[in-house]
């Protein structure tokens, strides 16, 4: 995208009243998932479908957006809750469900972006070839390879076509012996979200 | 025949080629991964299958656990 000077001509609120009217999927409540629905909440994004079936634990606060006092919840309770300290008016649809090819469809039905936020990759597999093949006209943002620190010049955006876009540095696998870290982890969550930004801007 | 592979030419000596041998020719082992052939994802259980053509265009990227 080239910014020209009338990509900058929008007021704030014209870009929240913009942004009001779509719906975003977020496939998985992790790391990705929970930082990148808080960022498009703040952008005023209007309605947030979060899947996710997993419970907040003490290991995940050391990347994703969950508090102390929220160990124990469900994750998709727990991000609405913070969703709504920062937006009340925000629509925030939760489905504590685990995905499958299945459920998918219906999850997601009427969202304009989905935004893929596994952790495990035949998860992320799973949910590409679900989406492509019977959402084929949904844009979907994956993330993929962000474990690890440093190294910002490896994180990478790429547009494949028109409904499959891929945030991340596409090598760090994360493991025992390389965790996924909050920096890198909430740039690429913040990639993702910045993506799904670019194209509602165009939409109409 | 030529393709694009990731927006950059490869030749192969074969008039056409399945998802699989073009793996194989290019030694890419790690497994996984999403293809798509000309804007059409293939699913792994097609990759012996699926025929890549003369000027077709493969964008490919890997999965990587993280998230």
């Amino acid at each position: 995208m080239i910014f020209t000077l009338d990509s900058y001509q929008m007021k704030l609120s014209e870009i929240e009243n913009h942004l009001g009217k779509f719906k975003v999927g977020i496939a998985g409540a992790g790391g990705l998932g929970s930082n990148c629905a808080v960022a498009l909440a703040r952008s005023g994004i209007g309605t947030l479908v979060i899947a996710d079936f997993d419970k907040v634990e003490p290991a995940n606060l050391t990347r994703q957006y969950y508090f102390r006092n929220q160990i124990g919840m469900m994750k998709a309770d727990a991000l609405r809750d913070n969703i709504h300290s920062i937006r009340p008016e925000l629509n925030v649809l939760i489905h504590k469900v685990r995905l499958d090819r299945a459920n998918i469809p219906s999850v997601f039905a009427g969202c304009n972006v989905i935004v893929e936020a596994f952790d495990r990759s035949d998860m992320k597999e799973m949910l590409i070839e679900t989406v492509q093949g019977r959402m084929p006209q949904v844009p979907l943002i994956v993330g993929s390879g962000m474990a690890g620190w440093g190294n910002n010049e490896l994180l990478n955006f790429r547009h494949i076509d028109e409904s499959l876009y891929v945030c991340g540095d596409e090598v760090s696998e994360a493991s025992d012996e390389l965790p996924p870290l909050a920096p890198r982890v909430g740039i690429v969550a913040n990639m993702q979200a910045n993506t799904v930004l670019e194209i509602l801007m165009k939409f109409q | 025949m030529k393709i694009i592979l990731n927006n950059r030419e490869e030749e192969f000596e074969k008039d056409t080629i399945t998802v699989s041998e073009m793996l194989d020719l290019k030694m890419f082992t790690f497994r996984m991964r999403i293809i798509k052939i000309n804007g059409e994802l293939i699913p792994k259980d097609k990759y012996s299958t699926a025929i890549i053509h003369d000027g077709d265009n493969i964008q490919m990227f890997y999965l990587m656990s993280g998230g």
